[in-house]
């Protein structure tokens, strides 16, 4: 039945660019990411699917890579790099057919610290798992990060604070955001060299991760949470 | 070997410093506020804190200088005022020593990082050279290039540095993978210690990023892939916060048992970074002058 072999084919062929997609955002290879999510979406591959199907356990595989010591933290922004290129492409398509992403995520070091890049990671991280992400910079302060969550609707606040001198701040915009009001409204997280799981019991955050891939993990958490 | 590094280390293992951020807290600087201005707003307080350094025992102190690049600078909108807080951070440091220690002035990492894009090799280039040479023309006897996760980033303030010809230390910070003995960007010790030699850095080493307990392997581990000296400035342990306050439970004299390790391990100069204070400085050296010679 020559009919079944060609859709066979097809099928084959479908499933091999998806592997190559797959292996595109693993090893970080951003052109070809781009190139694959074109070509798959443009086949009639469904948009959700693709994200689900292919790119977010890519994005697993990297973290587990991570994990076990195979990935640092150039490879992380490289594979996070590779996801974005792909869903450049695909997120138009979601928010014209009404699909939401995961969570809206206000990120910023906040009051007092400029150290970023333990921020600037996570984000492309937050971005590449799915989520959309304002990125509020460095020296974030408290009322900003209120303005984020009455103004742009944000659902989760990431707070990163490099220095010991800092981290109280952290603590500071927990206060604030209850006294506005809105604490309920969002799920904060926190991160840094030297925040502990324990402080962010003592403040009154909703989670703390000690790196950039488990930030993602909490980031989820988190949104399934607040559904 | 530079010929003062071969003269500092002509008696045995050297003692440098402790932290500074944290004195200087001690002294009124607020929260978030920039350490490196104080040598312009506070010399009395830098001088302190140097003077303390000295008086525990330290052969080398550092300087108040490892945040003032034109980069991190920038961010306070005094980019332009570089220059004047390096020199003025190398001269208190020498007027506190008094010819009783040696001045090593402190180059930091930038804050950005190249990989993402944020900042360009030129750019880093033309703020480490700013900042040698401003240091340099403060009468910095030696430069320290510390703190550092990436190493292309090393590599081109080692290169600052040399031009001036002083000695340069070259360290950087062991934070990551599960046993921490990785950079940031996930570089073994063996990968380090063979980078920053061939950069030409005159001493090599590691600081920050932990607790000194696990610098032994990693001090072990620089000293056999390389020639150079060892520079180890460990933090005291992981801060925990009570009531609001920042605390290190390891005390001067836990930190300093293990020094003796760390001599064993090849360290040269030893002091400590994030969580030691003069105190701990003075543990030190007094666990150097009553340890055997190695």
């Amino acid at each position: 039945m020559p009919g079944v072999a060609i859709v066979d084919l097809s099928q084959h062929t479908a499933m091999l660019d998806l592997k190559r997609l797959h292996d595109a955002v693993v090893t970080g290879d951003a052109n070809t990411s781009r190139t694959l999510t074109q070509e798959a979406l443009t086949a009639g591959t469904d948009p959700l699917q693709l994200v689900n199907q292919c790119l977010v356990p890519a994005m697993d595989e990297v973290g587990r890579r991570f994990e076990s010591n195979e990935y640092f933290v150039p490879e992380l922004l490289i594979s996070a790099r590779a996801m974005k290129a792909a869903l450049e492409l695909i997120r138009p398509l979601l928010t014209a057919r009404g699909d939401k992403p995961l969570g809206r995520v206000a990120i910023g070091t906040v009051r007092g610290d400029l150290h970023d890049i333990g921020k600037n990671l996570v984000a492309s991280l937050l971005e590449g798992g799915g989520f959309e992400v304002i990125d509020l910079g460095v020296n974030v302060s408290p009322e900003t990060f209120i303005a984020t969550v009455k103004e742009k609707e944000a659902t989760i606040i990431a707070m990163s604070a490099l220095l010991t001198t800092t981290m109280p701040a952290m603590r500071t915009t927990i206060e604030a955001l209850k006294q506005a009001g809105v604490r309920d409204k969002v799920k904060v997280l926190i991160g840094g060299a030297p925040i502990t799981q324990k402080y962010a019991e003592e403040i009154g955050a909703d989670g703390y991760s000690e790196n950039a891939v488990g930030a993602v993990a909490l980031a989820k958490k988190a949104a399934t949470a607040a559904r | 070997m530079h010929p003062v590094i071969e003269r500092l280390l002509a008696n045995g293992p050297v003692v440098t410093d402790g932290a500074w951020g944290t004195q200087l807290q001690a002294r009124g600087l607020g929260l978030g506020d920039f350490p490196d201005l104080w040598n312009l707003s506070h010399p009395q307080a830098v001088a302190e804190v140097a003077r303390a350094y000295v008086a525990a025992g330290s052969q080398i102190i550092l300087t108040n200088t490892f945040g003032a690049n034109r980069i991190r600078l920038a961010e306070q909108a005094l980019a332009t005022k570089a220059g004047e807080i390096n020199r003025r951070g190398v001269k208190l440091s020498l007027a506190a020593a008094r010819g009783q220690a040696q001045v090593f002035a402190s180059i930091g990492p930038s804050g950005k990082m190249l990989l993402s894009g944020d900042i360009t090799p030129d750019e880093l280039r033309q703020a480490f050279t700013e900042q040698a040479r401003a240091l340099a023309a403060g009468g910095a006897e030696g430069l320290v290039v510390e703190t550092m996760s990436d190493l292309e980033e090393a590599r081109l303030a080692i290169a600052a540095a040399r031009e001036t010809g002083l000695p340069v230390v070259a360290c950087m910070v062991f934070d990551s993978g599960k046993a921490k003995d990785r950079t940031m960007m996930g570089q073994t010790p063996e990968q380090v210690a063979k980078a920053l030699t061939d950069a030409g850095a005159d001493v090599i080493g590691a600081n920050c990023g932990q607790g000194i307990a696990g610098f032994v392997s990693i001090c072990q581990r620089l000293h056999a892939a390389t020639d150079r000296p060892i520079w180890i400035k460990a933090n005291a342990g992981l801060p925990t916060v009570v009531d609001g306050k920042t605390q290190y439970h390891v005390t001067p004299a836990e930190f300093a048992g293990f020094i003796p390790d760390l001599i064993a391990a090849g360290a040269a100069f030893v002091g400590g970074c994030c969580g030691t204070s003069p105190e701990f400085i003075a543990a030190v050296a007094r666990c150097l002058r009553t340890s055997p010679e190695p």
